[in-house]
């Protein structure tokens, strides 16, 4: 089986895609000759020519914009955001228009659009190369959100995407853009929306991760095992709708719960994963759940590993919820 | 003789054709046109009474833009697709959305095509070609340009026809839209009904420019300003543009000079920021006005052809109204469906959460 890091598994998804359904096209900023800033559309031009692999003028309301109406005539538009910190001019045209479209024409114009988007620190990337920004987007209702961890998931979860019916926000996490590498099959596969992944077991707490993060909570895991602490680490891969299931059967059976990630705390999705669980498995838990995120403060270039909630700063979370 | 503007005139004030431009409409269809410009006229009085009385919520109307609204519609083929702003009900009706499927939207009723999710004049209808109606101002601009885009890459024959107000024109959309229909050659008529006003914002306070059509030069297209109260000379203006867009030539943005002798819509009193005198200039060259006078000059038309008109307009309209006002509103579980293609996890149990609650003591307020 081929090894794969996860920009060239991303890659692979989208030739696969396009070879597929000739609806299928790419947008945006240097997605073509150059194949991308960070590759993931590397050799796409050269196959698909540039009315399916396009270099648009640098503007993304205009690319989701513009997706928007292709998505309405026809097409398949797999759009490119340079970095989801440069998301925010076409957040009308996806909060809106995109993700709204099916409901408000009574299904009469079911908009579909993949949005791609390199998320996360740890780059040296500063503020406007490093916003992990999820929660904006899961509380809208008409979207589906996703971020894989693993290079064999990013091509199964992209090919999913692809294939959903309804737009989905596909954030990709750049720091392990070559840094997961793995077995990824050749040819197309799928790995279902809407299902989380048990990558570690455990008895003792539940860890809930995704994308990057997710290293560093298996990481804090396997060292939480020299304190005697088993933790059970749950890689959520779609973040909405999101697994409720695998969630409370870990949580059921740990009566302990330690989300993390890198967004800043205040209304991040770690509040709404608590809530769930509290409303559901209250009865079941052991100790206060706790949140392991970034700060609620812009993201600092010169102190981003001070910032982001990893290993050093998950391990005593887990100590602590087994603790008390 | 008229101004040496650079503004497309055709119906000339002694009721002849100029014939540089004169787009060569049969008398037939002279006269389907006029009889929908009343048709919209008379169901813009009649919803806003229906407003007054608290019947529907709202309407946003098209008073004294009649000609620029169904003119620009008419020039455009079946087969292309239209991005409408909120105020163009009669060119929908023109092109086949049936008045009683529109008065079910307008009281928000279970047989509204888009389920009564959306506020009055917000109706969608796929089948003639019409878009989905968006509140926010120029959304719909780039979405126009991506449809026709999406077809050109697909080789097939289509072009698409958005209108906008001038308030527009200051949105990114607009910018976004005109800027990529200009890079990629984008077959789409940009149809801008300049009507002097945004809610209470004079066009002074839009732009600088001196046009709007102008603004075209800047995206390498083609910028046309046409009199929005001469249905001949909007009609023969926007079938040059789509001749253009369909040689392959690219996009046109049309600045279709107009009035709105309205409000905004049935929530706005423009009472508080101009005064009727301004009206006046307007109401002289009233668009429907001048069609009746050329149809009558030509014996086409008169008084007693008018009144029926109006009582079959009328009649078609106050039983559309009795139909939708004794159907009910739509079924409780439908806020859910749509959201997504199959309701996940959370919509239903959301769905069952009020399914099973207390109701609300009334549908409104």
């Amino acid at each position: 089986m081929p090894q794969m890091n996860m920009v060239q598994a991303i890659n692979d998804a989208l030739r696969i895609a396009m070879r597929a359904d000739d609806r299928v096209v790419i947008l945006g900023e240097d997605v073509g000759r150059v194949g991308g800033v960070f590759r993931v559309t590397a050799g796409l031009f050269d196959e698909f020519g540039d009315e399916r692999v396009i270099d648009t003028p640098l503007s993304e309301n205009g690319i989701v914009g513009t997706a928007v109406g292709m998505a309405l005539y026809g097409l398949v538009p797999v759009v490119e955001i340079q970095f989801a910190d440069f998301i925010w001019p076409a957040y009308d045209q996806i909060v809106n228009e995109l993700a709204k479209y099916r409901y408000r024409s009574g299904g009469e114009y079911p908009a579909k659009v993949v949005i791609r988007a390199p998320v996360g620190g740890g780059i040296r990337g500063g503020h406007y190369h490093s916003q992990h920004p999820e929660a904006p987007f899961i509380h809208v209702a008409g979207l589906k959100v996703v971020c894989p961890s693993s290079a064999y998931d990013a091509k199964g979860l992209l090919l999913s995407a692809i294939a959903d019916p309804d737009p989905v926000l596909f954030f990709e996490p750049k720091r392990v853009y070559r840094a997961a590498k793995g077995e990824v099959p050749a040819g197309a596969f799928t790995v279902p929306l809407e299902s989380a992944a048990v990558v570690r077991p455990g008895r003792h707490v539940t860890v809930l991760a995704y994308g990057a993060m997710l290293y560093e909570a298996l990481d804090a895991a396997s060292k939480a095992v020299a304190h005697g602490v088993e933790a059970e680490v749950i890689d959520l891969r779609t973040l909405w709708p999101v697994d409720i299931t695998t969630i409370l059967d870990s949580v059921r059976r740990t009566g302990r719960l330690v989300v993390v990630h890198e967004a800043p705390r205040t209304c991040g999705f770690g509040a709404e994963l608590v809530s769930l669980v509290v409303e559901r498995a209250f009865y079941h838990l052991e100790a206060p759940p706790i949140r392991v995120t970034g700060f609620d403060t812009p993201f600092p270039y010169s102190l981003e590993m001070e910032y982001m909630p990893l290993s050093h700063r998950i391990l005593p979370a887990l100590l602590e919820a087994v603790r008390s | 003789m008229p101004p040496d503007d650079g503004v497309v005139r055709v119906l000339r004030d002694d009721l002849t054709l100029d014939p540089e431009n004169d787009p060569g409409l049969s008398d037939a269809e002279v006269l389907h046109l006029y009889r929908h410009m009343v048709m919209t006229r008379l169901l813009d009085e009649r919803l806003v009474a229906l407003q007054r009385q608290g019947r529907i919520g709202f309407h946003v109307g098209s008073l004294g833009e009649e000609a620029a609204i169904l003119g620009a519609a008419f020039a455009m083929r079946k087969n292309d697709f239209i991005f409408p702003c909120y105020r163009e009900f009669g060119a929908a009706l023109m092109r086949g959305f049936e008045l009683g499927v529109f008065i079910h939207n307008m009281f928000g009723t279970a047989k509204d095509t888009v389920r009564g999710r959306q506020m009055p004049d917000h109706y969608t209808c796929r089948r003639v070609g019409w878009g989905s109606i968006s509140s926010p101002v120029g959304t719909q601009i780039t979405q126009a340009v991506g449809f026709a885009w999406g077809a050109k890459i697909r080789k097939q024959d289509v072009a698409t026809l958005v209108y906008f107000g001038d308030g527009a024109t200051s949105s990114s959309d607009f910018h976004s839209g005109m800027n990529f229909a200009g890079v990629f050659r984008v077959p789409t008529i940009f149809f801008c009904r300049n009507n002097g006003w945004a809610i209470s914002v004079p066009v002074t306070r839009q732009t600088a420019s001196r046009t709007f059509a102008e603004k075209a030069a800047a995206y390498g297209i083609l910028g046309v300003r046409v009199d929005g109260n001469d249905l001949f000379a909007v009609v023969s203006t926007v079938r040059k543009a789509l001749e253009r867009g369909i040689r392959g030539q690219g996009a046109t943005l049309i600045e279709a000079i107009t009035y709105r002798m309205g409000g905004h819509s049935t929530s706005d009193d423009p009472n508080r920021y101009r005064g009727s005198e301004v009206l006046e200039p307007w109401a002289s060259r009233d668009p429907i006005g001048r069609v009746r006078a050329y149809l009558e000059k030509r014996e086409l038309w008169d008084g007693a052809a008018e009144e029926r008109l109006i009582a079959e307009i009328d009649k078609e309209f106050r039983e559309a109204v009795a139909v939708a006002e004794r159907t009910p509103l739509p079924p409780l579980e439908s806020m859910f469906e749509d959201v997504y293609e199959r309701p996940p996890w959370h919509l239903l149990e959301q769905r069952a959460q009020l399914l099973n609650g207390p109701r609300a003591p009334s549908p409104h307020s």
